[in-house]
Parts: structure tokens; sequence; C-alpha cells
């Protein structure tokens, strides 16, 4: 279980970015986080992440405190960012360098053809799209098969359409090894077709506004009554959320369909 | 995505040999027009009788010149000494310009201790140098030696230092994420990404190099191209000033053209505007 407990973040210039975030995620969770620009969600991430130090509070996997890169937490950003001097092969193999070499080559191949991929192990990441950069930048992340998987607005480069097929085949490689994920998004839609849960944030400073279930069967059928519920209710708890930037109160809508997890 | 996309793709990567290696010869020959055809006026000029050759030779007597040394072995004892010095100097100044680099690169320490000292002996003309390496070092080879590679120092440290504190953050953080040991960052993400700049610095550096070969073979040498210069002015041949000049000209390219060529390989990845030009 991920337990974020009481998480503050200052920067050096000042910016009170996150206060007293206080969240937990279940093993093998999918949480959404959303909220206007500027509300702490990369902050919040890249606590998780260990890439960053929190001010206050901490963030902890199964009890571990979180003070640095955890083996068992990944991370895909928001641009690809795979290594250029290096195929798309030994992108994915990155972080399995511990590993005998006909492992690593099984676990990329697989990896590859579960994103569509199949053949392009030798390419260059020059000589990829975005939307196959980012499939490449997400598998890297799954290989070394990690507890919970951290995504900032993976596909928020991306058109509709690519962004609707890359949506479907992470929730493909999800279900393998049922990972946490925590998936900051921009994007509504994405929120509802994905998560468990939708955390609204609020900005200046970043906490939580709402904490909204989700709990819709899949898959998720996109053009469903329950479905536009759904959405309808994060967009509201959002609208919410950037209208009342100086309220310190915590607000909590019910789950959209009847017999939550509640 | 789909397989035919996958082929066309690679049938457009690899285009035919012939036609590249015709592309290159064309831009080659290309270049070869002005210097050639100031070279053919000018002896035309002198066959002519239109012009004093004394001082400037025409392009015949400068080749037949550089043919007659060859003939006689001498250009290789020079071209062997020169090629020794600079391949020494150039090492030397290389390997510690590279290895100061990184280290200030990596270290804002490490740059704060060090980086100061070397920018102020930085801004000594190198020249400057020669009667003090002389004194320590003697007149042959040792003091030419640490001419070249103060020489070719500074451009690698400066290149290499900059290379690596520039190194884009967003990479940097992947080795993080993955958990890279200090070690393995610098060997798998800093390295690599460096490289492109790394090889910039050497060749800068070999040009240096050849500058202050030059250098430090006119204050005193026995043998070596830069003394061919010297003994070609006192005994009046400018011929023979002409055909050293020509063979630094030659032997400067094959460095840096063996630069280029050897590390090509390590760089077929790159995403620059100019690929394959
Ligand atoms: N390195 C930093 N130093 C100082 N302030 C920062 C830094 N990074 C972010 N901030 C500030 O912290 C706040 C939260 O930033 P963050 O990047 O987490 O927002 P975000 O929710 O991810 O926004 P977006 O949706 O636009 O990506 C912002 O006010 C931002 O200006
Ligand atoms: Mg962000």
């Amino acid at each position: 279980m991920l337990t974020i407990d009481a998480l503050c973040k200052i920067y050096p210039n000042g910016t009170q970015a996150l206060e007293k975030i206080s969240l937990d995620v279940d093993a093998g969770e999918i949480v959404a986080l959303v909220g206007g620009s500027g509300c702490g969600k990369t902050t919040l991430l890249r606590m998780i992440s260990g890439l960053e130090a929190p001010t206050r509070g901490h963030a902890a996997l199964d009890g571990e405190v979180i003070d640095a890169p955890h083996p068992a937490v990944g991370i895909v950003f928001q641009e690809a960012r795979l290594l250029p001097w290096l195929t798309v092969a030994q992108n994915i193999a990155f972080g399995l360098d511990h590993l005998p070499k006909d492992e690593q080559d099984r676990r990329v191949d697989e990896a590859l053809l579960r994103v569509g991929l199949a053949g392009y192990g030798k390419r260059w990441p020059r000589e990829l799209s975005g939307g196959q950069a980012q499939r490449v930048s997400i598998v890297r992340a799954l290989v070394t098969q990690p507890k919970a998987l951290l995504l900032d607005e993976p596909f928020s480069a991306l058109d509709a359409l690519t962004r609707e097929s890359l949506q479907d085949h992470l929730l493909a490689l999800w279900e393998t090894h049922r990972p946490t994920l925590v998936l900051v998004t921009h994007d509504v839609e994405e929120a509802v077709a994905l998560a468990d849960r939708a955390i609204v944030l609020q900005p200046k400073p970043g906490r939580i506004f709402a904490d909204i279930p989700i709990d819709l069967p899949r898959p998720r059928d996109r053009l469903s009554p329950e479905f536009a519920e759904a959405k309808r209710l994060v967009l509201k708890a959002l609208d919410g959320s950037i209208n009342q930037p100086h309220s310190h109160q915590a607000g909590r809508v019910q789950s959209p369909a009847a017999g939550g997890s509640f | 995505m789909s397989e035919a996309t996958l082929d066309q793709t690679t049938t457009t990567n690899a285009q035919p040999k012939a036609a590249r290696f015709a592309v290159f010869g064309t831009s080659f020959l290309l270049g070869l027009v002005l210097p050639v055809t100031a070279g053919l006026l000018y002896e035309a000029a002198f066959r002519a009788g239109l012009v004093q050759a004394r001082l400037l030779p025409p392009p015949s007597r400068v080749f037949t010149t550089l043919w007659k040394l060859a003939q006689s072995g001498e250009l290789t004892t020079h071209v062997l000494a020169t090629t020794v010095r600079v391949g020494m100097g150039f090492g030397l100044g290389a390997l510690v310009g590279m290895l100061l680099g990184a280290l200030t690169g990596a270290s804002r320490n490490a740059r704060r201790l060090l980086d100061p000292t070397l920018q102020a002996l930085r801004a000594i003309p190198s020249l400057a140098w020669v009667p003090l390496f002389i004194l320590w070092l003697g007149i042959f080879e040792s003091s030419k030696i640490a001419l070249i590679a103060v020489g070719v120092f500074f451009p690698v440290y400066l290149g290499v230092m900059a290379a690596i504190a520039n190194v884009d953050r967003k990479i940097v953080e992947v080795g993080r994420v993955f958990r890279l040991s200090r070690l393995a960052l610098v060997r798998r993400v800093l390295l690599p990404a460096i490289l492109p700049d790394f090889i910039i610095a050497i060749r800068s550096g070999l040009g240096l190099g050849f500058m202050f070969v030059v250098a430090a073979e006119i204050m005193g040498a026995s043998e070596g191209l830069g003394y061919l210069l010297v003994d070609g002015q006192q005994l009046g041949k400018p011929d023979q000033i002409l055909a050293a000049i020509i063979a630094f000209a030659v032997l400067g390219k094959i460095g840096d053209w063996l630069i280029v060529v050897l590390t090509k390989p390590f760089l077929t990845w790159q995403d620059t505007h100019q690929r394959g030009a």
C-alpha cells in the first residue's frame, strides 16, 4: 500500500506547493490526480518517486518511507525521456542491468509485443513517433515490475485518438502484474476511463479538494450514461477546486455508481 | 506502426552506398575548384614569364621539392618527428583536460576549487611559457611536448566541463530513477550524453596541438616540419617552406579526419538537422 502522510513541500524560493497531503492508495488501485495547472500534481509525484524530498511529512510504500528513488516505484514523465544513444530495446532494458542477458531480452521482447512495437527494438529513439516513444517509456518503467507506477500526464502531448489507444495499452499492461498506478492528468475523460478514484487537487497551496470513487466495471464504455455521470461529477469538483482557491475546506463527493467501495 | 511502414523507413535509411559516395565525390571536387584554378593560373603566369618567382615559387617547383624530400626519406623523418610530438602532447593534454573537465563539470566543489586557477592560467598566452619550459625541461623533446600539451589542454578542459554541466537534468533524472550509482551514472548517462561535445573539444584541441608544434619546432629543433620551415627561411628556399606548409596541412587534416572517422560509429544515434550531410 502507498501511504502519503501529511506531506508538505515548500520550494527554496518560498513557493508553498503542497500543504498537508494525506492519501492512501491500495495495492493494485488506480488513482487519478486531477487539478488545475500549478496545483502541485507534478510536485506530489516527484516526492512519491523519491526524486525530491518533502519539507514535512512523507510518502511510504508498504510502510517503508521513500527518501530516495525506490526500486519498487517507477515513474513515467510527461516527455518520453528516452536516452537517444540507446536503441529502443536498450532503453527498455535500462533498468534491468542486474538480470541475465537472456532474461532481459525476454522481457524486452514481450514488452515490445504488448505495446504493438514488435520489430522496433533496433530502432533509435529519433526514429519513433511521439506516441511510440511514450509507449516505450511506459514499458521501460514497467519491465522492472514495480509495485507502484507514477505517471505524470504521460499522454498529454498526444492527439485524442492516440491517447485513447495508449490508455487501453496502459490498462492492458496494468492487468498483468496489477501495480498501483498514480496517474496525473488534465483530462477528466482519461481519469474516468482509467481510475478507481479521482483525487481533485486545489491550488495555492496544493491540497486535496475531493476524493471521488469511480465504481464502473471494466472494460468501461465511454459512451454509457454512467461514464458521463462520473465525468460530470469530476468536472464539477474540478470547477469547484478552481473557483474557490482560498477555501481550506476539503470537499467530499459521493460515488456516482451505487454500491461503491465505501 | 504496421509492418509496411516499418519496412519503408528501413529502406529509406539504407541509402545506396554508391549514391552517397557520388555526393561526397562531387562536394569534394567542388572544394578543389578554387585552389586548383588559382594554382594553374599562377603556374601559367610563371611559364609565360609574367611573374618573377623567386619569392613565390610556382606549384610545380613546390611539388618537385616535396617529391625530392619524400624520395630522400627526409620527409618521413620530419613528418614522423612532428607526428610523435603532436601525438604525445595531444595525448597528455587531452587526457588531463578530460579528467579535470569531468571533475569540475560533475562536482560543484571541485569547480569552485580548481576552475578559478585554471581560468587564470588560461589567460596567460601559452607561448609565454616557452622560456620557463626550456629552463625546467631543457631544449629537447620534453619542453616541446609540454607546450603542445598546454595548448591542447584548455579547449578540451573547457569543452568537457561545459558539456557535463549542461547535460539535461531530465536525462540525469532517468538515471536517478533507476538508482544508478554515481559511477554508473557517469558511465551510462553522462559520458554518452557529452560524446558529441567531447569530440568537438578534442578536435579543436588537436588543431591547437598543431599550432603549438609549429611554435615548439621553430624555437629550436633538428627535425620536424617546423624545422623545415626555419631551415627554408634561413637558406632562402621558399619552395621548401611551402612544401612544409602543405605537409602540415595534410597531416592536420588526416588527424582531424581520423578523429571523425573513429568516433562516427558511436554517433549514429544523433538526431541533428544535418544528418548524413
Ligand atoms: N523547482 C521549483 N521551484 C519553485 N517552485 C516550483 C518548482 N516547481 C514547481 N514550483 C511551483 O510549485 C507549484 C506546483 O507546481 P507543479 O509543477 O507541481 O504543478 P502541476 O500541478 O504539475 O502543474 P501542471 O498541471 O501545469 O503541470 C507551482 O506554483 C509552481 O510554480
Ligand atoms: Mg505538472
